[in-house]
């Protein structure tokens, strides 16, 4: 396959980036995305220019660290797959891609196709886990009694890989999703409901304070999340808000 | 923002069937009185209709913040950008400063008169003249036809208005595909209601 690129090259988060053709041959029908980046790379690598920098870790759709927005959608045409689970038999030999950062106030630009996505280990910190003490007096998990639905819910939400597709894909680039599935995998479950309140007020505080835009339900995120995280988690979210809220 | 969506989406289905009194053949009898109701009422004058401009007023200024504040959520631009979404879900802003210049317009043709009727030029009270008013307003094509295109816009706008808010407050039904359901029953019906009765008037004469 030969492939004509748009890549988005930035210097650094300081400077203006752009747009820039690129060409590449004898690409597989099977080989990744990554893999035909770098390709390539390597063919830049070897020409004496800068290799295009992009994001990528596990390489098997579970560590939500790939991320690019690709022909104007984040992860690719595919539904479910992150980008390192698309193949280029997905493509046309000939066909042009455009390939782009994933874009947000809160996610700048560090170099290229690689954003800043620490704004999402904050909001994290700042109330994505629960409170147990684990030094010798753990608590075997199944003495814990959970109704299978409320389980299944939780185990859903907590398939979030946190990639940022969802803030990505919104146009508002609000992490609503991202907060929603962070906030329901606890909120479900008894453990978690004891520091419900808090945890929810300082997310969603923290989700503001970085700059993230207002949901305006346009269903984006789920359209676009590899993991087919639902809204139904935005939804959970707006109402534990709103009762944190009322019980002050 | 969506409290005051909701308010104003109660509002607009009390405003339709008031409307379609109109269309009933007793040469507006009814239509007239309820008119002279709401018009003449002190709850209605002075405490329902300055609650429901704050309501209006609240609603846009609001809205159009949260425009400012998603836009400044994505300060560089895609060059290309694709999403699976509704149009009408990405342009409620778009809808809305359609539905605001609508009202505006609305507002100097019933609005205006009306309080310049009742408390500039202190006529004496006639039941009677609301359905000549009416009918005499939609003689006029032009006005007719922005009116049609703005109930078009008006239905878009409550398409994705009534789901996301109750999405916004928290209320569900059993499923996401119902509450889409219900909002285009709802949606679609307000915007064919107003369009009727202004294509009624139209042709009425
Ligand atoms: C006066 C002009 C209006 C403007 C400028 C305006 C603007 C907006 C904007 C920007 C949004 C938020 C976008 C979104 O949620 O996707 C919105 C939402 C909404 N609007 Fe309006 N609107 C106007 C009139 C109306 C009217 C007359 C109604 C109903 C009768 C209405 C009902 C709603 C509802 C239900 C929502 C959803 C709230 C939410 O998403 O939480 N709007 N409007
Ligand atoms: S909700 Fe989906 S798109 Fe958003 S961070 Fe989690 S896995 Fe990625
Ligand atoms: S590289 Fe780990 S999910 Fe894609």
């Amino acid at each position: 396959m030969e492939l004509k690129l748009k890549i988005w090259r930035q210097k650094n988060s300081g400077e203006k980036g752009a747009i820039i053709d690129y060409n590449v041959k004898k690409i597989d029908p099977d080989m990744s995305f990554l893999e035909m980046l770098d390709v390539l790379n390597q063919d830049l690598i070897k020409s004496g220019e800068e290799p295009v920098a992009f994001d990528h870790d596990c390489r098997e759709g579970i560590c939500g660290m790939c991320s690019l927005v690709i022909n104007g959608s984040p992860h690719g045409p595919d539904k479910g797959t992150t980008t390192c689970q698309l193949h280029m038999r997905r493509f046309k030999s000939g066909d042009t891609i455009y390939i782009e950062p994933f874009r947000g106030t809160a996610f700048p630009v560090i170099k290229d196709l690689v954003v800043d996505r620490s704004a999402f280990d904050r909001i994290q910190q700042s109330g994505g886990y629960v409170s147990v003490n684990t030094s010798g007096n753990t608590v075997d998990a199944n003495a814990t009694p959970i109704p299978k639905p409320d389980a299944d819910e939780a185990f859903k939400a907590a398939a979030c890989i946190g990639c940022g597709a969802c803030v990505a894909s919104c146009k508002n680039s609000s992490a609503m999703l991202f907060v929603g599935a962070k906030v329901s995998q606890y909120s479900r479950l008894p453990q978690g409901k004891v520091e419900a309140r808090e945890r929810v007020l300082n997310m969603v505080k923290q989700m503001d304070k970085e700059g993230f835009g207002n949901c305006t339900n346009t269903g984006a995120c789920e359209a676009h999340c590899p993991k087919g995280i639902s809204l139904d988690n935005i939804l959970n979210l707006n109402r534990e808000y709103i009762k944190a809220k009322i019980r002050k | 923002m969506a409290l005051s969506g909701i308010f104003l989406m109660v509002f607009l289905v009390q405003h339709l069937a008031i409307n379609l009194t109109s269309l009933i053949p007793d040469n507006g009898y009814t239509f007239n009185k309820i008119s002279h109701f709401m018009g003449y009422n002190p709850v209605v004058q002075f405490i329902l209709q300055p609650i429901l401009m704050l309501g209006v007023c609240f609603h846009f200024t609001m809205g159009i913040f949260l425009e400012y504040q998603n836009r400044r959520a994505r300060k560089s631009k895609y060059v290309f950008h694709k999403t699976r979404s509704s149009w009408i879900s990405k342009n409620m802003i778009l809808s809305g400063l359609v539905v605001l210049a609508f009202l505006a317009l609305h507002f100097y043709d019933f609005w205006v008169p009306e309080m310049d009727y009742k408390y500039v030029s202190k006529l004496i009270p006639a039941e009677d003249r609301y359905y000549h008013e009416l009918q005499e307003k939609f003689h006029n094509s032009t006005r007719t036809v922005i009116y049609c295109i703005s109930f078009v816009l008006l239905g878009l706008h409550l398409n994705h208005g009534l789901a996301s808010s109750f999405q916004s407050v928290g209320v569900t039904t059993s499923s996401q595909k119902k509450l889409k359901l219900i909002a285009n029953i709802y949606s679609i019906s307000i915007a064919i209601g107003f369009t009727v009765v202004a294509v009624f008037h139209y042709f009425s004469h």
